[in-house]
C-alpha cells in the first residue's frame, strides 16, 4: 500500500493507481472531462489539475495521469489550481458555448462570458470516444485527425469507417453528447461518423435488435459461446 | 573499405590512408551543404571536374565536395587547399580561371575573394575571414575537411579513434564518468546533463536499452543539426556507438525529418559503410560490442522533436507526447529504458573522449561547457552557421561574426531558442550566451536558432508569427496548449490589425501563465515565451498598437499609411509603374500621390523610389 495525503488527509492506495481515481474514490471533488475509470488516463482536458508536492518540488499537474507515490502531498483546490481550472473552463466554454456539461462547470466555477470569440463547436476533444472504441470495444474505428487548432476526431481519412460496428459506446461515453445515434427497424446510424448498418432481427421473437455487422464482430472475437447466441436478442438469450 | 577487426587494424588503415595522401597536393573543396546546394554548387563542382578532365590534371589535384562550411550567405563557397584560399559566390564559369590562375599559377582572383566590409581589404585565407575568426569550430570545422560520403575522410582526421579508445581502455562506467565530468549538457534545448542521463539509463532495469539520436530539428530558421548530419554524419554515429557501449544498448535509432533528404542520404551511406567495415553490427572492432542503428524518417511534425512524442512516432503511433512522471530513461521506446540525445550532443562525445575532459571544460562558462552551434539568420550581414564557445556575448556573435545589420538598420533584438524561446533586447546583448543566462533573461538556448531583428521589425508581429507556428504545430491534445495558443494568436492578431483593446496585454499574460503551467509537454510549457518576452521588453510597442493604433516599426499593414513627400518627389513615375494595385496617381512634373484606400502596403514603391520620397506613417 502507498500512503500519501490529499488536502491534508492521509489516504492509502495500491501501486499503479493514479491520484485522480484515488481522490474520487475517497470523495474528493476534482472536475474532469477526459477521464473515465474504464479507460487509460489521457490527460487532455487539463481540468483535473492539482498541486503535487514530491520531495522539495511542488508543481501543477494533471491528477489523472499522476501515479500515486509514497509520501506525496496533493492539494486539490489551491489558488493556482482554481486559477488554471477557471481558464481551462473559459477556453472550453469559448469552444463549445452550448455544451451543457461545460456550462455547468462554468456556473460552478463562476466563469462568466468567455473573453474569446465564441466558436460553435460541440466537441471538446477529450478523446473518450476514441479510447473506448480502441481500448474497450476494439474496432479502433475512429481516431484523432490533424493537429493543433485543426485537430478533430473522426474516422481515418474521414471516410465511412469500415470497422465501426455502430455499437454506440462512443455515443454513450461522450460528455458533450455530440455523437448521436439514430435507429429504426431497418438500420442504425452513428450520425457523426456517417456509419449506417442494417439491423438484424431476433430469430426467436422477430424483433430488430442490433446491427448485423456488430453481431458478426462479437461472434468473431468471442469463444465458447453457443453459435446462435448472437442471433437472439437480449430478452430471448 | 575492408573489414576492421580490431583497434590496431583501424590505426593501420588510418596510416595507409594518410600515406596515400599528400598533404601538399592541391585540393579544391566545394561546399555542398544545403545552402550552397540552393546556390547551385553541384554545377560548380561539375564544372571543376569537367575542367580537370579536359586539361588532364586528375593526377595533380584533388577535388572534394564537403559538408557545410557555415558561411551560407556567401555560397557557393570554394576553398583551395592546402593554402586555404577562400573563394565565395563562385559560379561554374569561374572554374576554369580558378584552375589556371590559382592552382597552376599560384595567384589569387580578387573578384572572388571576400572583401572586408569595413576596411575594404581583400581577404585571401579562410581563417582570416572575420566570420570565421571569432568562431571556435571544434565540431563543425571538420565539415569542411571531409567528404561526408567517404568514411576514409573521417578516419583520416582521426575518426573512430575515440571509439577504439573507449572500447579498449574504458569500462562503460568510466565512459559515463568522463561524460559527467565534462559537464556536457544536452544541445537539443533542455540542457540536461548528458552523463547523468546516460547513467540513469544504464542503471534502469530492463532486458533491452535503446539509444536515440533526435534529428527532428524543426525550429524555423534553424539548420545546424541538419548540416552536421549532412556534413559529418560519422561524428554523430561515433558518438552514438560510444553512448551505446556506455549505456549497454544494442539498438539505436536516428529520427530525422524527411524534409532533410541530404541528411537522410548521407547518414544512410555512413551506416552502410560502418556495417561493411565492422564498426556497426556484431562484435564491433572485435571487442564483443553489438550495436545496430536504424534510420527513421519523420513526417515533419514539430512536436515530434519532443522526446516522448518522438518515441510514440517511432512506435508507429501519432506523435503525441505523454506524461513524463516516469522518465524515458526508465520507460521510453516500447516501454524500455531509452536514452535520447540531440545530434549535436552526440557529435560532442567523440571530441570529449579524444581531447579529454580538461580541454573540454576549459571552454565555456561555469555552468555551460564546450561550444554551441548557432544558426545565425535574420537581419544580419553574414547569415550562416556559427560555432562559438559558450559564454561569448550576443554582441560578438551579431556584430563581429555576423558582420552587423545590413543597410542602415540598428539592432533591436535577438530571438533565440526557436518558437519556444524569447526575444532578447539590444540592451542585453552583452550577456554571456549560456544555458542559464539565456533562461534568466526570458529566452532559452533551445537547439541554437538565433534570429537577428532590426529596427524595422515589429515585435508584436514577431510574437504573432511564432504563435501562428505554435498553434498549428501543437499536437492538439491539451486544452491549454491547443486552444490557449490559438486564443493568444487571435488576440495578438487583433492587436496587429488595430483591434486591440485595453486589457489585452493582461489577458495575454493570464493565458500565458495557464498555458505554461497546465500543459503536458515542453511545447506547451514554453509556447508563451515569445509573447512574454516581447511584452517584457517591448511593452510600449504593444501599447502603441492598442492605444494609439500605431505600429512604431511600420510593419503592421492595418496601422500604417504610405505617403509621398511632395517636396522630395521628382515625379519620375517609377513608383507608379511598380505599384501592383494602381494606387499611385500623378502626371509628369506633378508630385505623385498614393490613394490609401487602394494601397496594399506592399512596399514595392519604397524599394523603387530613388529619392527616398515615400514615408511610412
Amino acid at each position: 500500500m502507498i500512503t500519501f495525503t490529499i488536502d491534508g488527509y492521509e489516504v492509502q492506495a495500491e501501486a499503479g493507481q493514479n491520484v485522480l481515481e484515488v481522490a474520487l474514490d475517497k470523495g474528493f471533488d476534482i472536475p474532469h472531462l477526459c477521464y473515465h475509470e474504464a479507460l487509460k488516463p489521457y490527460g487532455a482536458c487539463r481540468l483535473c489539475v492539482a498541486e503535487v508536492t514530491s520531495g522539495k518540488r511542488t508543481r501543477l499537474t494533471t491528477s489523472c495521469n499522476y501515479p500515486v507515490i509514497e509520501g506525496i502531498s496533493v492539494q486539490t483546490s489551491t489558488e493556482k489550481v482554481i486559477r488554471a481550472r477557471k481558464m481551462v473552463i473559459e477556453l472550453l466554454l469559448a469552444r463549445c458555448p452550448d455544451a451543457p456539461i461545460v456550462k455547468d462547470l462554468a456556473r460552478e466555477y463562476s466563469v462568466g462570458r468567455p473573453r474569446f470569440t465564441a466558436d460553435n463547436d460541440d466537441c471538446i476533444l477529450c478523446g473518450l470516444c476514441e479510447r473506448v472504441c480502441r481500448e474497450v470495444v476494439g474496432p479502433d474505428a475512429i481516431t484523432f485527425l490533424g493537429r493543433g487548432s485543426s485537430r478533430k476526431v473522426g474516422p481515418p481519412l474521414e471516410i465511412n469507417p469500415k470497422t465501426c460496428i455502430a455499437c454506440g459506446a462512443c455515443v454513450y461515453i461522450c460528455p458533450t453528447d455530440c455523437i448521436k445515434l439514430k435507429e429504426n427497424e431497418k438500420e442504425r446510424t452513428i450520425v457523426r461518423w456517417g456509419r449506417t448498418l442494417p439491423m438484424k432481427t431476433c430469430v426467436v421473437c422477430g424483433r430488430s435488435f442490433a446491427p448485423w455487422f456488430q453481431l458478426e464482430y462479437f461472434r468473431k472475437i468471442t469463444e465458447g459461446i453457443p453459435k446462435d447466441f448472437w442471433d437472439k436478442c437480449l430478452d430471448c438469450r | 573499405m575492408r573489414r576492421i577487426n580490431n583497434p590496431q587494424e583501424l590505426e593501420k588503415i588510418r596510416e595507409e590512408i594518410l600515406t596515400r595522401r599528400d598533404p601538399n597536393k592541391p585540393c579544391i573543396t566545394i561546399c555542398s551543404g544545403t545552402g550552397c546546394h540552393a546556390y547551385g554548387c553541384e554545377k560548380v563542382a561539375e564544372a571543376f571536374r569537367a575542367e580537370i578532365r579536359k586539361r588532364g590534371l586528375e593526377e595533380s589535384m584533388d577535388i572534394r565536395t564537403t559538408g557545410c562550411h557555415g558561411f551560407c550567405e556567401r555560397g557557393p563557397v570554394v576553398v583551395i587547399n592546402p593554402e586555404k584560399i577562400f573563394y565565395q559566390r563562385v559560379t561554374p564559369e569561374d572554374a576554369g580561371e580558378i584552375i589556371s590562375e590559382t592552382l597552376l599559377k599560384n595567384s589569387t582572383i580578387d573578384r572572388l575573394l571576400y572583401t572586408h566590409p569595413q576596411t575594404g581589404e581583400k581577404i585571401v585565407r579562410e581563417d582570416d575571414v572575420p566570420f570565421y575568426q571569432g568562431q571556435m569550430r571544434v565540431i563543425f570545422g571538420n565539415n569542411g575537411k571531409i567528404d561526408p560520403t567517404k568514411i576514409e575522410d573521417y578516419i583520416a582526421i582521426g575518426g573512430y579513434s575515440a571509439l577504439a579508445k573507449v572500447l579498449t581502455e574504458f569500462s562503460p562506467e568510466e565512459v559515463i564518468d568522463t561524460i559527467k565530468r565534462s559537464a556536457l549538457r544536452g544541445r537539443g534545448g533542455g540542457g540536461f546533463p548528458a552523463g547523468v542521463k546516460w547513467e540513469s539509463c544504464r542503471n534502469a532495469r530492463g532486458d533491452k536499452h535503446y539509444v536515440i539520436c533526435n534529428a527532428d530539428e524543426g525550429d524555423p530558421g534553424a539548420y545546424m543539426d541538419r548540416s552536421l548530419l549532412e556534413g559529418n554524419p560519422h561524428s554523430v554515429l561515433e558518438g552514438m556507438i560510444i553512448g551505446a557501449y556506455a549505456i549497454g544498448s544494442d539498438e539505436g535509432y536516428i529520427y530525422v525529418r524527411n524534409e532533410y533528404p541530404l541528411a537522410v542520404r548521407n547518414v544512410g551511406i555512413a551506416i552502410d559503410q560502418l556495417r561493411d567495415c565492422g564498426l556497426l553490427g556484431e562484435n564491433i572492432l572485435g571487442t564483443g560490442l553489438d550495436f545496430e542503428i536504424k534510420v527513421n524518417r519523420g513526417g515533419g511534425a514539430f512536436v515530434c522533436g519532443e522526446s516522448t512524442a518522438l518515441m510514440a512516432s517511432l512506435e508507429g503511433q501519432a506523435g503525441e507526447p505523454r506524461a513524463k512522471h516516469i522518465h524515458t530513461v526508465e520507460s521510453g521506446l516500447w516501454d524500455k529504458p531509452t536514452n535520447l540525445n540531440n545530434v549535436e550532443t552526440w557529435a560532442n562525445v567523440p571530441l570529449i573522449i579524444s581531447r579529454g575532459v580538461k580541454w573540454y571544460t576549459s571552454i565555456g562558462t561555469e555552468t555551460s561547457k564546450g561550444t554551441k552551434i548557432f544558426s545565425l539568420v535574420g537581419k544580419v550581414n553574414n547569415t550562416g552557421l556559427v560555432e562559438v564557445p559558450m559564454g561569448i556575448t550576443i554582441r560578438e556573435i551579431v556584430h563581429d561574426i555576423g558582420g552587423g545589420i545590413p543597410g542602415n538598420g540598428e539592432l533591436k533584438a535577438v530571438q533565440t531558442g526557436g518558437p519556444s524561446g524569447g526575444c532578447i533586447p539590444e540592451s542585453l546583448i552583452d550577456i554571456p550566451v549560456d544555458f542559464d543566462k539565456l533562461t534568466e533573461v526570458g529566452s532559452m538556448m533551445g537547439s541554437g536558432g538565433m534570429i537577428v531583428m532590426d529596427d524595422r521589425t515589429c515585435m508584436v508581429d514577431i510574437a504573432k508569427y511564432f504563435l501562428n507556428f505554435l498553434k498549428d504545430e501543437s499536437c492538439g491534445k491539451c486544452t491549454t496548449c491547443r486552444d490557449g495558443t490559438r486564443r493568444m494568436y487571435e488576440i495578438v492578431d487583433g492587436i496587429t490589425r488595430g483591434e486591440g483593446r485595453a486589457g489585452d496585454i493582461e489577458l495575454l499574460e493570464e493565458l500565458s501563465w495557464v498555458v505554461s503551467e497546465a500543459s503536458l509537454c515542453a511545447l506547451g510549457q514554453t509556447a508563451p515565451n515569445p509573447v512574454l518576452s516581447t511584452i517584457r521588453y517591448f511593452r510600449d510597442e504593444y501599447e502603441a498598437h492598442i492605444k494609439d493604433k500605431r505600429c512604431p516599426a511600420g510593419v503592421c499593414k492595418a496601422l500604417i499609411t504610405y505617403l509621398i513627400d511632395q517636396e522630395k518627389c521628382t515625379a519620375c513615375g517609377r513608383c507608379k509603374r511598380v505599384c501592383p494595385s494602381e494606387a499611385i496617381t500623378g502626371e509628369k512634373k506633378v508630385p505623385h500621390k498614393i490613394d490609401p484606400e487602394k494601397c496594399i502596403r506592399c512596399g514595392a514603391c519604397i524599394a523603387e523610389c530613388k529619392f527616398d520620397a515615400i514615408e511610412v506613417v
